[in-house]
Parts: C-alpha cells; sequence; structure tokens
C-alpha cells in the first residue's frame, strides 16, 4: 500500500517534469508519453519489491530513459541519437531550471490550432486523460485522441522548437500561454470546476518556475480570487446567485488571502482584473464594496485593451457607485453603439438598473430580452425569477 | 529544416514593396536558398488528367483573393526561425506569407 502512495505521490509531483525531460531527450512526444507510462507502471511493482527509491523523479526519468534508448535500439535509430538519449538530463541547463517551462511553450506554440493548444497542455503539463479531455470539452473521444494525434504531428512535421522562447519572444509567447490557461479556467467557471482547478495548477506551476514575471502572478492571483467564490456562486438547484446576494461565509478564505498576496501591482491587464476581483472578494458585505475603486480600475482596464465588455462593466460599478441614473446613461451610450447587439448581459444589466430606478415595465422589457439571448438554462432560470419579480 | 514559403497576395493591390533587402539579408544569413515571383494568375494554366483526358484549363483551380504571387525556399533551424524570416518579408505586411515544411527535411 505505501509502495502504491508513493507512486500515487510520485505521478502528481514527478510526473511533468519525468515527461518534459523525456521530450526533450527524445524529441519524440509519442515515445516519451509511453516510456513515462511505463516507467510509472515499472515502479508500482518494483517499488513494493524493492522499497521506495530516495529520489522517485530520479529513479522514473532513468528507467524511462532506458526504456526509451531500448525502444530506440530496436527501431535501429542511429548511433548520434542514442547517445543523446543517453546523455544524463541537465547537463544543458539553460537558466530556466527545467524542462517544464519548454513543454508549457511547446504547447501553447501559435502554430497550434487554439483548441490543440488547450488539449495539449492538459494531456501533457496537466497529466490528464484524452478520455478526461473529451469528457470535460463534450467532444467524443476519438476527435480528442485526432487533435492530440496531429498537434504532436505538427510539432514535429513543421519543427516548431522545443524550447523557452528568447528574451525577443518571450512577451508575446507568455501571453499566449497565459490566454490558454486563462480560457481553460473559464471553461471551468462556467461550470466543469475541474477544469478551473486545473488551470490553477497550473499557473501555480508557472508562477514557481517563473517568479519574476508580472503578468503570471497576475493571472494566478485573478483566478484564485475568482475560484475563492465557487461554492456560493451556485445554489443548490445550480442557478447563479448574484454576488451581492452570495453567501460570504462559503468563500474560501485561504484563496482570498493567497490571491491577495500575488497581487503585487495594478499596471497589467490580468492584475487589473484581479484588483477588481480583490475589491469584491475582501468585502465584508455587499454594502461594503468598494465601488469607486472599481469603477476606477476598469477605466485604467479599458485604456490597456479597449473593449465593450469591459465597458458595460464599468457601467455596474459607475451604477454602484453614483446611483442607477449614471449607470443607465454609459450603458444607452453603449447599447446605441451596437457593438454588443446579441449580448445577454446588455439588456440584463440595462434590466437591472431600470429595476433600481422602479421603472417596472421598461425593466420587464429588456429583461424579457435578456432571455431571448441567454445561452444557458441557468442565466434564463434567473432572468425568469426577475421578469416574475418586476411583474409582481 | 527546408520550408517553402508561399507569398499570398492579392494582385489588384500593388503595393511599394522591393523584396530586395529582404532578399540580400537572407541570402547573406544563409537562409533564404532560391524563390521567385511568378506571374499574375491571368497567366495561369491548370492540368488535369480525368480518364485517361487531358483538361487543360485557364487560370487557377481557385478563385481566392490572394493568390500565390511568389515563393521561396528557406534553409532554418526551426519554425521559430522561419516565422522570424518571414514576417521580415515586405509582403507580410499586406499579403499573407505560408510556410509549409518539406516532406523529407
Amino acid at each position: 500500500m505505501r509502495a502504491r502512495d508513493a507512486v500515487a505521490a510520485a505521478f502528481r509531483e514527478e510526473r511533468v517534469k519525468v515527461l518534459a525531460t523525456l521530450i526533450h531527450l527524445t524529441g519524440d512526444w509519442e515515445l516519451a508519453e509511453e516510456c513515462v507510462q511505463d516507467a510509472f507502471e515499472a515502479a508500482l511493482v518494483r517499488w513494493s519489491d524493492d522499497g521506495v527509491p530516495r529520489r522517485p523523479g530520479a529513479w522514473l526519468t532513468t528507467t524511462a530513459r532506458n526504456r526509451a534508448l531500448d525502444r530506440l535500439r530496436r527501431g535501429s535509430v542511429e548511433a548520434a541519437k542514442l547517445r543523446e538519449v543517453a546523455e544524463v538530463p541537465g547537463a544543458e541547463d539553460d537558466g530556466w531550471g527545467d524542462d517544464r517551462l519548454r513543454l508549457v511553450f511547446t504547447c501553447c506554440h501559435p502554430a497550434l490550432p487554439l483548441d490543440a493548444r488547450v488539449a495539449l497542455t492538459l494531456r501533457t503539463v496537466a497529466g490528464l486523460t484524452t478520455e478526461e479531455i473529451a469528457r470535460a470539452f463534450l467532444t467524443p473521444t476519438a476527435t480528442m485522441a485526432q487533435r492530440l494525434f496531429r498537434a504532436k504531428r505538427k510539432i514535429r512535421e513543421a519543427a516548431i522548437p522545443y524550447r523557452v522562447p528568447p528574451p525577443d519572444l518571450l512577451p508575446e509567447r507568455l501571453t499566449g500561454v497565459l490566454g490558454v490557461v486563462y480560457l481553460l479556467f473559464n471553461e471551468g467557471y462556467s461550470g466543469r470546476r475541474e477544469l478551473a482547478e486545473e488551470a490553477i495548477r497550473l499557473g501555480r506551476l508557472l508562477e514557481q518556475l517563473m517568479p519574476t514575471e508580472t503578468e503570471v502572478r497576475g493571472l494566478l492571483a485573478l483566478m484564485l480570487l475568482h475560484h475563492a467564490r465557487v461554492d456560493a456562486r451556485t445554489d443548490s438547484a445550480g442557478d447563479l446567485v448574484p454576488l451581492e446576494e452570495q453567501d460570504r461565509a462559503r468563500w474560501h478564505r485561504g484563496l482570498i488571502d493567497q490571491g491577495v498576496r500575488f497581487l503585487t501591482g495594478t499596471t497589467t491587464p490580468y492584475q487589473l482584473q484581479a484588483a477588481i476581483a480583490a475589491c469584491h472578494a475582501t468585502a465584508a458585505t455587499a454594502e461594503d464594496t468598494n465601488w469607486r475603486r472599481i469603477a476606477v480600475l476598469y477605466e485604467e482596464l479599458a485604456s490597456l485593451m479597449p473593449s465593450p465588455f469591459i465597458e458595460l462593466n464599468r457601467a455596474v460599478a459607475v451604477a454602484m457607485a453614483e446611483g442607477p441614473e449614471a449607470g443607465l446613461a454609459l450603458v444607452d451610450a453603449l447599447d446605441s453603439t451596437g457593438t454588443l447587439d446579441g449580448y445577454h448581459l446588455l439588456p440584463a444589466t440595462r434590466a437591472d438598473l431600470l429595476r433600481r430606478l422602479r421603472r417596472w415595465a421598461e425593466a420587464a422589457a429588456a429583461y424579457e430580452q435578456a432571455l431571448s439571448l441567454a445561452p444557458t438554462e441557468p442565466e434564463r432560470r434567473y432572468l425568469r425569477r426577475r421578469i416574475a419579480e418586476v411583474r409582481g | 529544416m527546408r520550408y517553402l514559403m508561399l507569398v499570398c497576395v492579392d494582385e489588384d493591390v500593388e503595393p511599394n514593396a522591393d523584396p530586395g533587402p529582404w532578399i540580400d539579408e537572407m541570402e547573406g544569413r544563409g537562409v533564404r536558398r532560391t524563390g521567385n515571383r511568378l506571374r499574375p494568375v491571368r497567366d495561369s494554366t491548370t492540368v488535369r488528367l480525368r480518364g485517361g483526358e487531358v483538361l487543360v484549363a485557364d487560370g487557377p483551380f481557385a478563385e481566392t483573393k490572394e493568390q500565390i504571387g511568389g515563393f521561396d525556399i528557406l534553409e532554418c533551424a526551426d519554425l521559430d526561425e522561419a516565422i522570424e524570416v518571414a514576417s521580415k518579408h515586405p509582403a507580410a505586411a499586406f499579403g499573407t506569407l505560408e510556410l509549409r515544411p518539406f516532406w523529407e527535411g
């Protein structure tokens, strides 16, 4: 039993590192994955017979590497490649410590389609099975397997390099990596919680590997602060609970504290979004929320990345800080630009402001409009409840 | 790693873009092996063999706005180098560059 636990622990803690090293050594993603799998299976047998090695990661790397050497020998690979694989890993440290970052950057290379970047990151970095990823994205397993296969083939055939990008490319490529992690988090936010948790784990790994990158910390802070509310966000029927009605006792203090610790500035987009989330997360009650600060943060965010979605959120914050009329003026101005046509949260926001102004008939009409556009059933249920309220 | 870089541009747009300096730079670096500009698609001919019959037609097979206006053969360390080289081509600013790896290195 102890050996089994040790293997499970090593799988959690060492798998990415071992796999990343094997890909580096062999340059063959399929072979590396199979050999790492074999090494964990060997560990199950050997560790219960011979005891758990002092450095499980090193044992697994050596075992996987020997397996790769065997298979390459049998496949009559030229001597130079064999010598390369036989080299002790870690000899060519380029300042980034280990191969895990190479793995992350390669999985998120912009020459791969976005859905493949997400799938490959989940498969190799997070260690999910193809079946698990397929289930999470409501995709048939065969389709997901094909997507992963094609991505690995392109890495090989188009010669996508296995490396951390050089300094001149790093900022844009890092933005791409964080984009994949955030996309994953948002997939989880809309219901599939395990994806949000994987995204946070990836964020923690990136923070650990690149502790000086502000945007990495910003994104991690943002995810932690949002995820802290996960248990209060929906009620027992699965319906959305608006922020002001959430039971704050069910927010995870530990995650909020961590999120606030990683929030070390308000100069980048993720940091600004995290700062907004922190305003909500650290308010003792909904009434205590510092809406003026939130409105300012949204304004700064909009100046960094102009977007009608951010303007809409700013309108909400302004409504809370200065009153519903001020917010409604901003929403109506946004409405007249037509950029958010078809987006249900625009009429839903208008409806909420009209409701607070006691303009019941207009509120009901706006809620009806939002209802016709809302993409998910919980959102539609919420809107129907509001319609009943304003009509009652 | 060898790549065929297809330079795809809208033929109706005649931008003032001389690839000369790019060619000099990339040949100097040893990444550009050869390449050429192509005559417009109005001078193009398609050939197919169907049921033993040679079918000859005027123009390209597909009607798209951007056409292959030229090509270069690049010898690069990896895709990132090829991307960097492609991004410096003057047509990158108004057309599309496609990087296709050779079937055999």
